[in-house]
């Protein structure tokens, strides 16, 4: 199968012209048009970069482990690349939702760090993630694609697990010390308020769609050039040979 | 099943009673740890006390790590892996052999570390069943997700460096449960601990259940 020589495509630009206008109109709606929160005034306006980012990064964990399922089901490169790529792209979006949280809790807690619940599993999930590709680039470093990552699918397979597992128990682990942060952000919000937070859900899953084809596509023509790079090498040895040959 | 796992097991232990690594030298890390944390945490503030829970059983992951690479280490020499692979007993078996192994290796570090918190840090035992039963669940629990880990990571060049990032986030759930339960069990009241041992009996239970599933393929790949 042939790869294209980019990861461009009519599809992706459309998306990334998408994401890019979305943002645009998310920066006016989440600084401008929404009115500042009653108890948090302007810092709540973080919020609507910090809650899409969670959502996305756990859905990309939940991507992985699916991608990572179907690889051991039917060894097809492609879900193997989907799993990298995904998990790549989820450590992007858990690093910016720990940043923009860590950023929000300074006026709000008055402290960047704090033993929140959803702080300490989504910094685990960081590691987790990490972690995963980590074994990954070592996996990746030897053998064919057929055997080639038997143990990071297996770690990719239990990452979603994992990743419930820990932010139930670090849940309840927090929850008997301050059972009020699970009530300190507003459930009922509507209006524009709630616009913004279901606009800027839209416009960063347009961005992770975006990314995520781009590094899939980027994952695939690597593979490519594993699979193409030692017959390649042989054959420009022999050229050489060749000209060497002729010379004499 | 069980017969595979009891010869892998018996293997095992004797191979620790004939070579003392776990009892000459994961044993004494886990009591110079123990002294780390006293001359850390200055011995006067009564912080140790305190903290006996949360410090036992990071210094028992500590030593779950140890252990685990060490389960493994034995089977690189002399093509041991190969052996195993070779050897017809059921993979499933293979797995409950090696975490049985290194769970009764951690239960006596545990001993000796209860005995050590207990003596050192002053601590007061309230609770003797939950005690006992947070460690038979926690340390199931470890020896499970760490077998199933330590297989993955077992053939690989950076296994050492790699093990912990991968295994410790994964058992943040089994210090949390653990260190409650023992918190409850250590002068707390025992009946705040029990339902932090329904989650270290389910940690255990899905680990066991996994690792006894994909045990197979992992040896194959390692």
């Amino acid at each position: 199968m042939s790869a294209p020589p980019t990861t461009a495509s009519r599809a992706t630009r459309a998306i990334g012209g998408l994401s890019l206008a979305g943002l645009a109109l998310l920066l006016g709606y989440a600084l401008w048009w929404s009115p500042p929160d009653v108890v948090q005034k302007d810092s709540v306006r973080i919020m609507y970069v910090h809650v899409p980012t969670a959502i996305v990064a756990f859905s990309a964990c939940a991507i992985t482990t699916l991608a990572s399922g179907m690889w051991l089901r039917r060894r097809s490169e492609g879900w193997w690349v989907l799993g990298g790529a995904s998990a790549e792209v989820g450590l992007l979006f858990t690093g910016a939702c720990l940043v923009t949280g860590s950023i929000w809790g300074r006026p709000t807690w008055g402290t960047y760090w704090d033993w929140d619940p959803r702080i300490t599993s989504t910094t685990l999930l960081f590691i987790l993630l990490v972690g995963f590709l980590a074994l990954r680039r070592v996996d990746n470093e030897s053998g064919i694609a057929a055997q080639r990552g038997m143990r990071a699918a297996i770690v990719g397979l239990l990452l979603f697990p994992n990743v419930v597992i820990v932010h139930y128990s670090v849940d309840w682990w927090r929850s008997l010390h301050q059972p009020a942060t699970i009530t300190r952000l507003d459930p009922t919000i509507e209006g524009e308020m709630l616009f913004t937070l279901m606009l800027g859900i839209v416009v960063f899953a347009l961005v992770f769609a975006w990314l995520l084809v781009h590094r899939f596509r980027l994952g695939w023509l690597e593979e490519r050039v594993r699979a193409t790079g030692l017959d390649a090498a042989i054959v420009e040895r022999r050229a050489e040979a060749d000209l060497a040959g002729r010379a004499r | 099943m069980f017969r595979d796992a009891g010869l892998v097991a018996g293997k095992d232990l004797r191979i620790e009673l004939r070579s003392q690594v776990t009892m000459q030298q994961v044993l004494p890390f886990a009591v110079l740890v123990l002294i780390l944390f006293g001359i850390a945490l200055d011995p006067d503030r009564g912080f140790l006390g305190r903290a006996s829970a949360g410090l036992f059983w990071v210094t028992v992951l500590f030593c779950a790590l140890l252990a685990i690479q060490r389960a493994f280490t034995i089977e690189a020499a002399d093509g041991g892996r190969d052996a195993l692979r070779l050897s017809g007993l059921d993979p499933a078996g293979i797995f409950l052999g090696k975490a049985a192994a290194i769970a009764v290796q951690l239960l006596a570090v545990e001993a000796v570390l209860a005995a050590g918190v207990v003596l050192m840090y002053g601590t007061e035992v309230t609770g003797v069943p939950l005690l006992v039963a947070t460690i038979a669940a926690a340390t199931t629990g470890l020896a499970a997700a760490g077998t199933l880990y330590g297989v993955l990571a077992a053939g690989l060049r950076v296994r050492e460096t790699l093990l912990p990032i991968l295994l410790l986030p994964v058992l943040s759930p089994v210090l949390i449960g653990a260190t409650k339960a023992f918190e409850a069990a250590l002068g707390g009241v025992a009946a705040d601990g029990w339902p932090w041992l329904g989650l270290l009996v389910t940690f255990a239970l899905l680990y066991l259940t996994f690792g006894t599933l994909a045990f197979g393929t992992l040896l194959e790949e390692s």
